[in-house]
């Protein structure tokens, strides 16, 4: 089995997407001649010509609902956002348009299309280029949301992704890029399937992307044996994976990246709560960024998004005290 | 009971059955107001009285393979493409005979067969996605070609520059039809632009552009024609500004007291329907008679559709559960 980084198995999807169908295409912002600005288009221009493999100018919009329309017609686009954030100039024809077209036209149309974005915070790159923003698009019916947290994911996923008839965002921890880790190409993974990366006995932990990394560190720091799911999709997120570990543990925590409101994982503990109220041993809770942009100092940085520490502490806490324990900014007396 | 390509097919080259489809756009819209104002419509209208002979005119020179990606203002570019004036009262009146089920409403008309993209309720919302559909053509190597037609007020969208110069540079079949009745919204263009010709805007990219009397069906051909043979024959991109009127104010009981003193009577002068009723009785294929026959037999039929909508099923509630995903099991 190769190893890669995240990265080459972006790549290596891509690239044997479009080999085995050739309405795949791919466009963005200097995807092509430079090859992406994450390097996720490699060799791409050179294997697959101009034709399929297009720089587009700087316009969200517009080559965003291009790809809305190709798809309409029988393509399957798979896009590049830059930067998450550049989605709010494109929200338009994602929310409004994309994830309409099949319900507008009695089913008529179908929009097979792949939003790629590289998102998250980590390394620097100020509160503009660093957010979480699964929640603009997690609400809207008509839209997908996937996101991997290591490159057999990357693979899997985003060929899962691009074989969906329906429009997928496909969010890329950017963090995640250089990561290397091991790729079976055969390995085949669903939208809307979790995987379950670790089996224990005294908790679950469900996240997403990058931050199943951070649990997976932190449950190995605090010492603890839990159930670790990876949703690696959002909508839908696998909700029987969820409740079947629950109903095992009796306690979860869910690990989030965005800040506190409005966050997915909200939506997780109000399900969990409802179908198994009364076999839980404690109340499930949220781990998250606090209510804040995103800093760029390095120390703050490191501190925004929950990190292996701060997750090992919550998880200890809430099994010593059978109770859901403040977040660090509580704890520190910055916010009440 | 015909089919939406039967009704589209015909349209070619038939100039008496222009002038009948404009006079169905005209009383349906004339219907859809007055049902409105009874209740029995719901939600919002957008009526194109006035814009008739822009609708069937880029009808009838397209191909029923090429698209259309139109806007909120569709119900007459819809029925001039083909959809039927039951399918399309149906939607506005919610029935589950309508084109989107009686999920869309007035604003989201689409029909797949004649290539009517759903109509987007968003000002500039289909501009791009007209590019996005002439790329597919383009990369497939098919002759066909998409056209979005929008507003004036769409040009100061951002939408729409990114969408044009898109589609310059990529040299894509698409012709971008802005129908410019004067108004957006609520507001005189004058108000909102520093230009009056919005075709020229087309300069900056470099594409061809040029405006035509939009009230003059041969007109509204002759320049479509010419920006469809030359997207067709990879010859890019055009902008063609068709100068019309909104009749009506811009939506539900809005009655326009915004308009200048006179403007209106200006323009009622020319009347897409009178003056296509005029060309046709001048070249001997209407007489008087058979026109106000014709405009008489329009007002019966919507009559019927209309009765006959009235009995159609509502949607049930399992319908709206429907179509938002390809496969909703979860």
């Amino acid at each position: 089995m190769p190893t890669m980084r995240f990265r080459q198995a972006i790549v290596a999807a891509l690239t044997d997407a479009m080999e085995a169908d050739s309405s795949v295409i791919i466009f963005g912002e200097d995807i092509a001649a430079a090859e992406g600005p994450f390097k996720t288009s490699e060799g791409l221009l050179a294997k697959f010509g101009p034709d399929r493999v297009r720089d587009t100018p700087i316009s969200e919009m517009a080559f965003t609902g291009a790809a809305v329309g190709a798809a309409m017609m029988g393509m399957k686009p798979v896009v590049e956002i830059m930067f998450m954030e550049f989605l709010g100039v494109a929200l338009d024809q994602l929310v409004t348009e994309a994830a309409k077209m099949r319900y507008l036209s009695k089913g008529q149309y179908s929009v097979p299309m792949v939003v790629r974005a590289s998102s998250g915070s980590g390394l620097g790159f100020g509160c503009q280029h660093s957010q979480t923003l699964e929640n603009w698009v997690a609400a809207t019916p008509g839209l997908k949301v996937v996101t991997p947290s290591d490159p057999q994911s990357a693979y899997s996923l985003l060929r899962a992704a691009i074989a969906d008839p329906d429009p997928v965002m496909f969010f890329e921890p950017r963090i995640l890029y250089a990561e290397r880790g091991e790729v079976d190409f055969s390995v085949k993974a669903k939208i809307g399937q979790a995987r379950l990366l670790l089996t224990g006995t005294n908790l679950t932990i469900v996240s997403l992307g990058n931050m199943v990394n951070v649990a997976k560190a932190a449950i190995s720091e605090s010492g603890i044996s839990a159930d670790l799911i990876d949703l690696g999709t959002l909508v839908p997120w696998d909700k029987q994976a969820v409740l079947n570990s629950v109903k095992k543990t009796g306690r979860l925590i869910v690990v989030e990246e965005a800040p506190l409101s409005g966050g997915w994982g909200s939506e997780i503990v109000a399900t969990v709560t409802k179908e198994l109220f009364t076999s839980l041993k404690s109340a499930p809770f949220r781990i998250t960024a606090p209510n804040v942009p995103v800093p760029f100092n390095g120390t703050l940085e490191a501190k925004f998004a929950p990190n292996s520490h701060e997750v090992s502490r919550q998880i200890l806490e809430s099994l010593k005290n059978n109770s859901v324990p403040d977040p660090w900014w509580i704890v520190e007396g910055i916010v009440n | 009971m015909s089919t939406s390509l039967q009704r589209r097919a015909k349209l070619k080259d038939n100039e008496v059955a222009w002038f009948d489809r404009m006079l169905e756009i005209r009383e349906f819209e004339k219907q859809t107001n007055l049902l409105f104002a009874s209740g029995a419509i719901r939600g919002t209208t957008h009526l194109c009285i006035g814009q008739e002979a822009l609708a069937v005119g880029l009808a009838s020179v397209l191909n029923p393979d090429d698209v259309v990606s139109a806007t909120y203002r569709g119900h007459g570019i819809s029925l001039a493409l083909g959809l039927s004036s039951h399918s399309a009262l149906a939607e506005i009146m919610g029935k589950s005979t309508g084109c989107a089920g009686g999920l869309g409403g007035s604003m989201h008309l689409c029909d797949r067969s004649v290539g009517i993209l759903p109509t987007s309720a968003i000002i500039g919302g289909g501009i791009p996605i007209a590019v996005g559909a002439a790329l597919a053509f383009q990369i497939q190597k098919k002759s066909n070609v998409a056209v979005a037609v929008f507003g004036d007020g769409a040009t100061n969208i951002g939408a729409f520059h990114e969408s044009l110069n898109l589609a310059a540079i990529w040299n894509l079949p698409v012709i971008f039809v802005c129908d410019n009745n004067v108004y957006g919204e609520y507001s005189r263009i004058n108000t909102t632009t520093p230009i009056e010709d919005l075709h020229l805007r087309a300069d900056s990219y470099a594409m061809p552009n040029m405006k035509v009397d939009g009230m003059d069906i041969h007109a509204v051909r002759d320049s479509l024609e010419l920006a469809i043979n030359r997207a067709r024959s990879g010859g890019g991109p055009t902008l063609v500004e068709a100068k019309t009127y909104r009749f009506a104010g811009h939506s539900r009981a809005d009655t326009a007291p915004y308009r200048p003193e006179g403007e209106l009577a200006e323009w009622e002068k020319r009347d897409p329907i009178k003056l296509t009723r005029e060309m046709l009785i001048g070249k001997g294929l209407l007489t008087e008679d058979t026109a106000t026959q014709m405009v008489s037999d329009m007002e019966d039929f919507m009559k019927s559709t209309i009765e006959s909508v009235q009995q159609d099923p509502e949607p049930t509630t399992k319908d709206m559960f429907k179509n938002i995903w390809t496969e909703p099991e979860w």
